[in-house]
Order: C-alpha cells, then sequence, then structure tokens
C-alpha cells in the first residue's frame, strides 16, 4: 500500500486517498488515476493473460487501445468483464480482478498453451480441428471456449439503468485534445451551437500527457483553462467521458455517455450510461493519433509499454513505470520519453534508436542505429538486449521499456462510411480518406497534423471552414505559441533477428511468424491477412497492431503500403455495453405492453394472460377446484355452447372507411366483391398480397352509405393498415376514401352461445330479434339507456353470436354489466383458448393457416376471388403453379384412435410410406381437444386434401417422436349446416 | 437517416416504415389484357422485376409514426444521399394514376 511508483507532479489529487483491491490485495491511489495507472504506482505491471498463449501481460498503454490490461471491475450484479484497466477511473472501493487465468494471474495453467505454440500459430484451428465433424461441437468447442477466453459474466441482472437521448448541435467536435479544443473555442465564440465529446474524464488530450508548453502556460494548464472558459458559454455543452462510435447518415452520430462508471454506484434517478443520437450540420473529428510499437522478439513483457504512454503515466499520473528505462524509437517524438523521465528523476538506461542520421540528445546514452532483439523476465521486464549498429549485442538491465514506431491517426469515424484512408509518406500512416461522411473534417493529429502547432492551428481552421460552410460568421482566434517539430521517422517496422515470438497484435496473439505463415499460403490481401491471422479482430479493434501487420505484409510481398491497403473501420470505435444499446427496452418494458379494456375485470377474475403481440390477452379464466388450464378451457367450451360466453375481442383491427368511393376501393383491396353489400349488413373479406398469397381476412360492415367498418386480425392491424394506405394514396389517388384505425377507440366483445340474444337483449335498447336483427346484421345502437355502440351479427365459434362495441373507456363497465345480466343463464368468460377450439371445430382460419404462403384456393375459399373485377393479388392468384389440382387443401384431421393426441407441425404421411421428404403430404397447421368430440382434432393443409376426406393416413411428427393414424375429414367438425349460428 | 418531408420538414427515418421501389406506384390495371397469359406476364413484370441500383433509387417511404403519407423519397443507395422528397399521391397523379 505505498505507491512505490509515485513521483512529483502529475494531474491527481493527493489530498484524497482511494481504496481499491486487484485481485484481492488492497492498494491505493488518488482521484485523477486510473486503475492502471494505480496499479503502476503500486508496483503492479502484471495485469493480465493474453488469449490465446495466456502470455502474461501488463498494459501497453495508457488509452482506450489498449490490448492487454483487460480485467474485470466489481463484483456482484454490477460485476463487468472485458474493461480496459488503462480508461476504468478509479473510485474508492473498487474491486478488479484479473481474468482469463487459472489458478492466478502469477501461476496460470493455461500457460502450457505457450510452450505448445508451434501447434497454435495461424489458421491452426482450420486445419486441426477439422475432422471428424461430429467432434467439433461436443469435444473440440468447448474446451476451445474454456481456453481461449475473456472475462465472465456475472449471469446476475444488471441493476442499473441505462438511458437514450437525442442532441442537436451546429458543429460537433470529436474529442478534446489542442485541435478540439482550439476548434470548440473557434466555434463558439463565433456563436454557433457547439458540442465538444471526448472519450476521457479529463479534457485535454496529450496535452494533459506531455511537458510541452501552450502560449506562457504548461499545456495541461492552458486546457484547464480553455475548458474553464467554455463551459462558461451557453452555446458549448462540454462531454466529458463520452466516446463518439459512429457516424451515422445525414450528420448523426452516436455517442456513449458513461455518467456514472466512475462511481461506485449511480446516484438516485441517475443513469450508469446514456447512448446519444447527436444531430450536426458539421462535424469535426480531433480524435488524435496512437502511437504503434516496433514488433521484436519477446516484446510483451509487462513492462514494455509504447513510448508516448510511459510519458503519460509520468507527466499526468505521476508514475514511474520502472527506475531505470530504455527507449526503443525510429522517430524522434520516442526521445521526448527519455528527455521527460530524465528530468523526473528516473535512469534512463540507453534510448535505442533505429535510425542512423540525426543529432545525438545530450546526457543520455542514445545509440543510433541500434535495435532491440529480445528481452527477458516472466512475469515482468527484467533485461533487454541490444544490437548495436556495429554488430556487437549488449544485454541492458531495465525494468521499462517506451517503444515507439510512430503515430497513426485517429481517423477510424472519418472511415465509416467506407471511405479508404489515404496513405501519407510524411508520417508513414494512413491519414483520413477524402469522401468520408459528408459534412466531417479532421483536425490535428486525427489529419496527420502532429505538432502542437499544427493541432492549434488547424482546430481553428477547420472550424471556421465549417462556420462558413453554415453560413455563419467566422472568428480569427489568436493562436498560442507552440512547438512545431517535425517527426523525423525513419520507417522500421520489425526486428527480424531472433527465432522467437514477436507480437503484432497483443490482444488476439498475432505474431510476425503468422504474418509470414499467411504470406506462405497466399493470404496476402489485407482481408484475408485479417481473417486467417485473427490480426485486429479483438475487442481493441488492432489499434496498435493493424498497422504494423499491414506493413510486415507489404515487405513480404514487394509492395508498398498503400498498395497493400488498409481495413477499415466500423462502428462502434470502443467495446459498449449490451445495456446501453438497449436503454430502457427491457424486461417489461421491451416493448410497449397493450392493455384490453376488460384487463382489470379479467385481472380479478384470476384469468391467465398471454402475450398477442403487444396485447396481453386472456388466456383462459380458471375456476376454483380446476388444476389444468385444459379443465378450465373445457368449461368454457361446453358453457359457450350450452348457454352463452363472452369474449374480449377488441385487439381485432378495427379501421373505420368513409368516402365517395370506399366500395369501390374496398373491391380492390378486397378479392371479393363488397361494393355490392347492403347498408346494415356485414360480410366476411379476404385480402390478398399482389403475388396472390393470401394477406388478412376478416370482415367489414356497411354501417351507412358512405361508412363502413373494417376488422382485420390481430395481427396484421398495423400492416393491413399500411396497406390500405398504401393503395389509397399510391394506387388510386384520387378515390374519395379516408381511413382512420380505430382499434383503441372501441372495446368489442364477442358474445356466443344460443342464449347470446337473451343476455345481450338485457343491455341492448333496441330489438334484436332475429327478424329485426338477423344473421350478418349490423348497426348503430345504444346500450344500457343511451349509450352510442355499434352491433355486428358475425360468428367465429360457429354459434348464434354477435359482436358489441362500445368507446372504449366505457369497455370495463360493459363486460361487468354483460356479466352480471348474463348471470341468470350461467355465462361464462372465455379466453383465446377456447376461441381457438371454438373456430377449430368450426373449420375457421387463423393465423395459422393465414402464415404466408397460402392462397385462397388453399383455404378451400378459392372461389372468393372474384375475376370480374381488378383487386389486388386478383391476376397473380391464378398462376398455374398455385392452382394446382393436387395442390395444398385445408382439410379436417381427426386420429382413428379418439384417445390418442395430435401434436401441431405433424406431417401427413401415407400408411406405410417412410418419413422422407419426398413422401410430405402436408402438415397439421392447428390442433385442439374438442371437449364436444372427446377427441384431438386439427386443421392441416394437405396435397390434394379434399379428394382425401374419409382416408386414412399417418400424422408423424420426428421432432416430437409421435406417430398417430389419423382419418381425414371435412374442416368443418361442428354444424357444418350452420343451423346454429343463424338460430 | 433524415428525411426531409413535404410539409412537416426533416423527420428522422425512424419514424418512417421503408416499403421499396417506388416503380409499384405503376399497377396495371388487371382488367386491362386480352388474356389471363398477358396480364400474369404484366404483373410478374411489375411485381418481381426490379432495378437495384448502386446510384440514385426512388423508393416509398411511409410516415407511419406520423402523418401516415406515403412519399417517394429520391436516395443514393451508395452514399444514402437523399436529394427528392415528394408525395407520393402526387408522384402517383403525375404518372397518371386517379381512381
Amino acid at each position: 500500500m505505498t505507491q512505490e511508483n509515485r513521483i512529483k507532479g502529475g494531474q491527481i489529487d493527493r489530498t484524497k486517498t482511494l481504496r481499491f483491491t486487484f485481485d484481492g490485495h488492497p492498494y491505493t491511489g488518488h482521484p485523477g488515476d486510473t486503475l492502471a495507472s494505480a496499479l503502476l504506482a503500486n508496483g503492479v505491471r502484471l495485469m493480465g493473460r493474453s488469449f490465446k498463449y495466456h502470455r502474461p501481460r501488463g498494459p501497453l498503454s495508457a488509452g482506450s487501445e489498449e490490448p492487454n490490461a483487460i480485467v474485470e471491475l466489481r463484483t456482484g450484479a454490477r460485476q463487468e468483464p472485458n474493461t480496459r484497466a488503462t480508461v476504468a477511473e478509479l473510485f474508492d472501493g473498487l474491486e478488479a480482478n484479473s481474468q482469463n487465468r487459472f489458478p492466478s494471474l502469477k501461476f496460470d495453467l493455461m500457460g502450457i498453451n505457450d510452450r505448445l505454440s508451434p501447434f497454435f500459430a495461424a489458421g491452426f484451428y482450420y486445419k486441426t480441428f477439422m475432422w471428424p465433424a461430429a467432434f467439433w461441437e461436443k469435444i473440440y468447442e468447448p474446451i476451445i471456449r474454456r481456453a481461449a477466453g475473456l472475462g465472465s459474466l456475472t449471469r446476475e441482472e444488471d441493476p442499473d439503468q441505462y438511458d437514450k437521448g437525442f442532441l442537436h448541435c451546429d458543429i460537433l467536435i470529436i474529442g478534446a485534445g489542442p485541435a478540439g479544443l482550439m476548434a470548440t473555442l473557434t466555434a463558439a465564440r463565433a456563436g454557433a451551437r457547439v458540442i465538444l465529446a471526448d472519450e476521457d474524464f479529463r479534457m485535454g488530450g496529450r496535452l494533459n500527457a506531455e511537458t510541452l508548453t501552450v502560449g506562457n502556460h504548461s499545456g495541461a494548464d492552458w486546457a484547464e483553462d480553455t475548458v474553464r472558459t467554455l463551459a462558461q458559454m451557453p452555446n458549448v455543452r462540454l462531454m466529458p467521458r463520452t466516446t463518439v462510435l459512429g457516424a451515422m447518415d445525414h450528420g448523426i452520430y452516436s455517442a456513449v455517455e458513461r455518467v456514472s462508471d466512475h462511481l461506485p454506484i449511480p446516484a438516485p434517478g441517475k443513469p450508469r450510461q446514456i447512448l446519444w443520437r447527436i444531430y450536426s450540420a458539421h462535424a469535426i473529428l480531433a480524435a488524435g493519433a496512437t502511437e504503434r510499437p516496433i514488433a521484436f522478439e519477446n516484446n510483451d513483457r509487462p513492462g514494455i509499454l509504447l513510448a508516448g504512454s510511459l510519458r503519460t503515466y509520468a507527466n499526468r499520473y505521476a508514475v514511474a513505470v520502472g527506475d531505470r528505462v530504455a527507449v526503443f524509437t525510429n522517430n524522434d517524438d520516442g526521445l521526448r520519453t527519455a528527455t521527460d523521465l530524465q528530468a523526473k528523476g528516473i535512469d534512463i538506461a540507453a534510448v535505442i534508436d533505429t535510425r542512423q542520421e540525426g543529432d545525438l540528445l545530450p546526457g543520455i546514452r542514445h545509440l543510433k542505429g541500434a535495435q532491440v532483439i529480445d528481452t527477458k523476465g516472466k512475469l515482468g521486464l527484467k533485461s533487454i538486449t541490444i544490437r548495436h549498429a556495429n554488430g556487437r549485442s549488449e544485454t541492458l538491465s531495465v525494468n521499462a521499456l517506451g517503444v515507439s514506431g510512430g503515430w497513426n491517426p485517429n481517423l477510424n469515424i472519418a472511415s465509416h462510411h467506407r471511405g479508404r484512408p489515404v496513405w501519407n509518406d510524411a508520417i508513414h500512416a494512413f491519414t483520413p480518406p477524402t469522401g468520408g461522411p459528408k459534412n466531417l473534417t479532421a483536425a490535428g493529429a486525427a489529419a496527420g497534423a502532429l505538432s502542437t502547432h499544427a493541432a492549434l492551428q488547424t482546430g481553428a481552421a477547420q472550424a471556421n471552414a465549417a462556420l462558413e460552410a453554415l453560413g455563419l460568421k467566422t472568428h480569427t482566434p489568436d493562436l498560442p505559441k507552440a512547438e512545431d517539430a517535425p517527426l523525423n521517422l525513419t520507417p522500421f517496422w520489425y526486428v527480424g533477428e531472433g527465432k522467437g515470438r514477436a507480437w503484432i497484435d497483443q490482444q488476439n496473439d498475432v505474431t510476425v511468424k503468422d504474418v509470414k505463415l499467411a504470406k506462405q499460403e497466399n493470404f496476402t490481401s489485407v482481408e484475408h491477412l485479417k481473417r486467417y491471422t485473427t490480426l485486429g479482430m479483438a475487442t481493441d479493434q488492432g489499434k496498435t497492431g493493424n498497422i504494423l501487420g499491414l506493413a510486415i505484409m507489404a515487405e513480404l510481398t514487394g509492395r508498398s503500403i498503400p498498395q497493400t491497403g488498409t481495413t477499415i473501420y466500423r462502428p462502434p470505435y470502443t467495446p459498449v455495453a449490451m445495456g446501453a444499446l438497449a436503454g430502457r427496452s427491457r424486461g417489461p418494458e421491451f416493448k410497449p405492453t397493450r392493455l384490453t379494456p376488460s384487463h382489470k375485470w379479467a385481472a380479478e377474475q384470476g384469468a391467465i394472460f398471454v402475450e398477442v403481440g403487444m396485447w396481453l390477452r386472456a388466456q383462459w379464466f380458471p375456476k376454483a377446484g380446476e388444476t389444468t388450464w385444459r379443465q378450465s378451457v373445457d368449461r368454457e367450451v361446453l358453457q359457450t355452447r350450452a348457454s352463452v360466453g363472452i369474449c374480449d375481442v377488441t385487439t381485432l383491427g378495427k379501421i373505420d372507411i368513409q368516402g365517395c368511393d370506399a366500395g369501390a376501393f374496398l373491391d380492390r383491396v378486397y378479392a371479393n366483391t363488397f361494393s355490392t353489400l347492403p347498408i346494415g349488413k356485414v360480410r366476411y373479406g379476404l385480402m390478398l398480397r399482389e403475388d396472390g398469397i393470401v394477406m388478412d381476412d376478416g370482415t367489414t360492415a356497411r354501417m351507412g352509405e358512405n361508412e363502413w367498418v373494417m376488422t382485420t386480425t390481430t395481427a396484421n392491424a398495423v400492416p393491413v393498415f399500411r396497406h390500405l394506405e398504401y393503395v389509397r394514396q399510391c394506387l388510386y389517388p384520387d378515390m374519395d376514401v379516408q381511413l382512420i384505425s380505430t382499434t383503441e377507440a372501441w372495446a368489442q366483445f364477442s358474445v356466443a352461445g344460443p342464449n347470446a340474444r337473451k343476455l345481450l337483449q338485457k343491455v341492448v335498447d333496441q330489438d334484436i330479434s332475429d327478424a329485426a336483427f338477423p344473421y350478418m346484421a349490423c348497426g348503430n345502437i345504444t346500450v344500457c339507456g343511451g349509450l352510442r355502440a355499434r352491433l355486428f351479427r358475425i360468428s367465429f365459434s360457429g354459434e348464434l353470436a354477435y359482436e358489441i362495441a362500445v368507446p372504449t373507456r366505457y369497455g370495463d363497465a360493459l363486460i361487468r354489466e354483460m356479466m352480471k345480466a348474463g348471470e341468470e343463464f350461467g355465462a361464462v368468460a372465455y379466453g383465446t383458448e377456447s376461441l381457438g377450439v371454438m373456430r377449430v371445430e368450426k373449420g375457421h382460419v387463423a393465423g395459422n393457416e393465414l402464415n404466408g404462403q397460402t392462397t385462397a384456393l388453399n383455404m378451400g375459399l378459392g372461389k372468393m376471388v372474384s375475376k370480374k373485377k381488378d383487386s389486388i393479388g386478383m391476376v397473380l392468384s391464378q398462376r398455374e403453379g398455385l392452382n394446382a389440382d393436387d395442390g395444398l387443401r385445408l382439410v379436417g384431421v381427426k386420429p382413428v384412435d379418439p384417445s390418442k393426441p395430435l401434436t401441431a407441425g405433424s406431417h401427413f404421411l401415407d400408411i406405410g410410406a417412410a418419413p422422407v421428404a419426398a413422401n410430405d403430404g402436408g402438415w397439421l397447421t392447428s390442433v385442439v381437444y374438442s371437449p364436444h368430440l372427446k377427441s384431438s382434432i386439427a386443421l392441416g393443409y394437405l396435397k390434394n386434401g379434399t379428394a382425401r376426406i374419409g382416408q386414412k393416413m399417418r400424422a408423424v411428427n420426428l421432432l416430437a417422436k409421435t406417430e398417430v393414424e389419423v382419418e381425414i375429414v371435412s374442416p368443418h367438425f361442428f354444424d357444418p349446416e350452420g343451423d346454429r349460428l343463424r338460430g | 437517416m433524415i428525411i426531409n418531408h413535404p410539409l412537416l420538414g426533416p423527420r428522422d427515418a425512424q419514424e418512417f416504415t421503408y416499403l421499396g421501389d417506388a416503380a409499384l406506384i405503376d399497377r396495371p390495371d388487371g382488367m386491362a389484357f386480352p388474356d389471363a397469359t398477358a396480364a400474369q406476364d404484366a404483373f410478374h413484370d411489375y411485381l418481381y422485376l426490379r432495378d437495384n441500383p448502386a446510384g440514385e433509387h426512388r423508393e416509398l417511404w411511409f410516415h407511419e409514426q406520423g402523418d401516415r403519407s406515403w412519399l417517394v423519397v429520391t436516395r443514393n443507395t451508395v452514399t444514402h444521399e437523399i436529394t427528392k422528397v415528394e408525395f407520393a399521391r402526387d408522384v402517383a397523379r403525375s404518372r397518371g394514376r386517379s381512381k
């Protein structure tokens, strides 16, 4: 608990001490620390095990590009795997654990993979686990999954809330380094509405990590002053801890704000994270650059970091990763690490500079034309071996090594619209493409302008260019004086010497050898290289390693890097918690829930509910003593058919159709004719898609000369309405037709059974005798002494039945009133199960039969398609293939032995036929138990079915392992003459 | 995406439902053919033979979470740039459709 590696300075608050644990050991840190910086301050370099070989690893970087220091944060329900210690903000009480190790981080049994590495080269899985095929799922995959892994899930429900939000601005600025801050200042002073988003919790970017000055201040102080100025401007929204994930279309950017990740638990009422959708007129990418390593043998030991990250830890976090440090560089920026660290009193063993030319650093052992060829130290760096320009080798004892191979602009977002990055020979890196997202420009290091002066200058210039494009006045700021040193980089990608492994992509354990193997096997395209070696496919998406792999492939194939090309990027820029993507759409709020008007009453009756789309419908109403659902359903069906039953059918779609051309319009959308329907009558209608397949069915009532009420199935209420609007607006734009969905305006109940009329007459004010209100009549009526209502004499159950509708707010009162009126008849409420039983008994089609693959002819309704008029689907329903004599026909099915249950989905087979696809005769669509027939019954589609009525077949279900001998019958099991419904 | 609705101004694409090629507006009259084969051929072409351009595409969008108007949106399928938004009803009328 000593923070032995803590040095002076830095942007940490030493007045407060934070306690935390890593793998159970207690440590301390300060506000301003990340988990990685605090661990390094405590002398902990080993933070993880690699993905494939379980190599001991420590942080490579100090930012979101981190491939190695991947840890689990917190415990219990808030445990979060695969977080980067380099960006995890330290808080008091944080519990962190390493992952992908057993039994401990220092002694990991799977470290054996490292010894077996010759077997695990690129393509190993493809080549090895090919045979036998049956072994893959049961043996190979589980073993591989256990051995090669990241963190583990808590499997508890996430206790935190996530939100989604929308923001609008003139200019979105991505990244708050010198370029982003200068751009924001310029745009804000000009009066534009600006959003500045940065993934870090402290704005300033590299200014916080360097000792460079801006004007008369240190860079960090200038950044802090600028942020303070911006915070006071009402037209600026500063969003720290906010990662812009991707460029969507038309100036929309997605971003995730980590509102509470730096706190033990979110403040009351606050979400953990917010997923923002930012609408911008212009965006400036000022996301900086990421340093890239150089590959050499054993370059992955804890203590070997990117050179710039060593500076970040020293300058920003006041941490010396080691007390004796070497630097390995091919450019001038790497030299800064040596001078900065030396100024902090850290012993610089040597600077190993691959370049021959250039000045020597004063007061430092600066070796020109030298290379690092190997390292030692199993759990942390102990020494490096270098090869001098003269060929001599030397071993230096060091416990930290900074490596710099140059800087790659963070252009990811600029290539989200498939723009190809452009190679820049001045900095030997890819820069943002032309033809990236519209109205997105890049500034600063992200644009390849690597010096502080260039960052400030391009930030201001891009802001002004954006202001001008938006027609706003521009603002020319005084640019503070800052360094403008060239990078002076001589490309150097990997050390050729040595037989060991030189790591490129440390998160996915890809080595120089793997790239060579890919080349040897002709996977030389960058896309093949990526997939063959998994280069850049880990959660860090190859932010540090990709370019190395490409450069090595270029060298091996004798092509230039631009000729070799690069893979491009997709959102998200860094990994996102699934919770943030889900927002509040989870659990019961995953989608809205629609309740029927009788829901409260049904709940009082103890109804069991079922989800039907977004609706909750009563499935059945258990009574005291009933122990199985079948008992309840049988009772509901028998009592409805014996006396009367009531069912809430509000969920069916209802569409009011009005206008002089409404009848002609219905003739176009329905396959059968409606314009001839008399006022006060209802007709069953069949709606086809243009390809001749049935879209939906339902009844439509003519309430007046130009007033119609259509019903649709519950599932198709929305699609049918959309379709009607399409036909009205796109196909027949001059028809006088108006549509409105009234599904939620009316509470509608089916009242069915021999006593339905007697019951209803007690609540309906008008005469509804058979003479006054015959079968298929409809009308506007009143109930309970004056409440307006609609009545339809239609039946889905085959009983004497009505559907009665009242304004939705009276639905609850009406169900109570009708149940009271029905007491003398023993009226029952019935749910969707009984509805299904009665419609199958009657042979009515429903969702299982209207499955989007079947025609009117299949359903036995072929004659309904009128050829005397044009209607949607009429022409194509006549296609030969849909009209084969031996095509599928709707049939009824019952078991030869009534005690045998049928299984929905079973296929028809002839007696004695083998259960193979060639013998398939069709399938059972709907199966119910009919309490009247005291047997399982079914509807089904059978080839040439009508001609096979009376024959015996088998209903075979290979999945459920059932086989029942069945008789093919008419689909009308119950009252085929229809006497009851006309009663 | 943002669709610039002719009446309501810029609206997020989430408010809309997509249908497809605006050529669907040019539906043949099912009664206008001498025989069933000719009718079926015409409807086959109408329903199934669509251009799939990498570039400008006129397509139907329904403002389902809005004013329920069908729109013809001219969108570049490569860049998603939207250059024109019209009411489908106006387009249908301009193409000679009536009742």
